[in-house]
C-alpha cells in the first residue's frame, strides 16, 4: 500500500526534473521539414555537381570568392546548403512557436535559451573548424565534419529538449565519422544524415509528442 | 523497516519535495518560476521554502531585477547530498516490495 505513495513520490520527482530543465515543445513536424529541404538541397547540388564543366581544382577560401560565378560550384553549393539551414531555422521556429501556443507556455524560456547555447556551442567551434578545411582544400572533410560537429551539438542540446534528439546526434556524428572514411562520397552521407536522419527522428517525436 | 528510516523526514511533502527536485538539476529557480511548476499558492510555497531553509537545504538569495525584487532559490550542497538519498532509499523501497 504504502509502496504506492513511494512510486508516486519517484514520479514526481521524475517529471519536475523534467519540466524544469526540458524544453518539451520543440517540434517533431520541423524536423521533418528539415530533413525535406535537406534532400531536396541534395538533389540541386547533384545536379552541381554532374554538370560542372570544369573538375579536379582544389577549393581554397581565396578561390571561393575570386572564382567567377558560372564556375564557382563550391559557392554554388554553399549558398544551397545555407538556404536549407535558414529555410530549416525559420520553420523549426514557427513550429515550435504553435506549439507552445497549444501547450500554453512561451518560445523564450529558462529552458529554450539554455537549449540553445548548449547547441549553438558546439555547432559555432565546429563552423569555424571546418572552414579552415576549406582553407587548406581539404574540400572532401567538410561534410563529415559538419555532420560530426551537427551530432555532437544534438548530441550536447538533448538533456534539455526531447530524448529523441539524442539520437539523431549519435546517427549523423557516426554517418560523419564513416564518411571520413570514405572521402568523396559527401553528398550523398549528407542527405543520409541531413535528409534521412531529420525525417526518420522527427516523425518519431511528431508521433510521440506532437499529435495530442 | 529499516529502508523507511533511511527517507529524510524534511522531504516527505508533495511541495518540498517538489522544491528539491526543480532545484537539484538547475543552478537556481525563482519565486515565479517555483511556483509555476509546481502549481501552489504564494503562502504554501513559501512556508515550505522556509522549512527547507531552516533545514539548510536550500539557500535563498534576495536581490533587485530593475526595481523589483527577486527571490531565487538555489539547492546546498547538503541539500543535493540529503536528496540523493531520500532518492536511493525510495527506489530501494520499491524495488524490495
Amino acid at each position: 500500500m504504502t509502496t504506492d505513495r513511494y512510486l508516486e513520490d519517484i514520479k514526481e520527482i521524475k517529471t519536475l526534473m523534467n519540466k524544469s530543465t526540458r524544453f518539451i515543445s520543440l517540434s517533431g513536424m520541423s524536423g521533418i521539414m528539415a530533413g525535406i529541404y535537406a534532400l531536396v538541397g541534395s538533389l540541386i547540388g547533384y545536379y552541381i555537381i554532374t554538370n560542372a564543366r570544369i573538375r579536379g581544382k582544389g577549393d581554397t577560401l581565396d578561390r571561393l570568392f575570386s572564382t567567377p560565378w558560372e564556375y564557382n560550384y563550391s559557392l554554388q553549393i554553399l549558398l544551397v546548403a545555407a538556404g536549407v539551414l535558414f529555410l530549416a531555422v525559420v520553420t523549426a521556429y514557427f513550429l515550435t512557436r504553435a506549439k507552445a501556443k497549444k501547450h500554453r507556455q512561451k518560445v523564450w524560456t529558462k529552458q529554450s535559451i539554455r537549449l540553445v547555447k548548449h547547441f549553438l556551442t558546439p555547432l559555432i567551434i565546429g563552423g569555424a573548424f571546418t572552414v579552415c578545411l576549406l582553407n587548406y582544400s581539404l574540400v572532401g572533410l567538410i561534410a563529415p565534419c559538419m555532420l560530426i560537429f551537427y551530432g555532437l551539438a544534438c548530441i550536447q542540446a538533448a538533456p534539455y529538449t526531447l530524448g529523441t534528439v539524442k539520437y539523431l546526434g549519435w546517427s549523423c556524428a557516426i554517418l560523419g565519422l564513416i564518411n571520413s572514411l570514405w572521402i568523396g562520397y559527401g553528398l550523398y552521407f549528407w542527405a543520409a544524415g541531413f535528409g534521412l536522419c531529420h525525417i526518420i527522428y522527427g516523425a518519431v517525436m511528431y508521433l510521440k509528442y506532437d499529435r495530442n | 523497516m529499516s529502508l523507511i528510516h533511511k527517507l529524510n523526514k524534511a522531504f516527505d511533502h508533495r511541495i518540498r519535495l517538489g522544491i528539491m527536485s526543480i532545484l537539484v538539476v538547475n543552478d537556481f529557480a525563482d519565486f515565479k518560476e517555483l511556483k509555476e511548476l509546481l502549481e501552489v499558492t504564494d503562502g504554501n510555497l513559501a512556508s515550505h521554502a522556509k522549512a527547507l531553509e531552516k533545514g539548510d537545504y536550500i539557500k535563498v538569495e534576495k536581490s533587485f531585477i530593475g526595481r523589483k525584487p527577486n527571490t531565487r532559490y538555489l539547492a546546498t550542497d547538503l541539500g543535493k547530498a540529503e536528496f540523493s538519498k531520500h532518492i536511493e532509499a525510495l527506489e530501494q523501497i520499491i524495488k524490495g516490495r
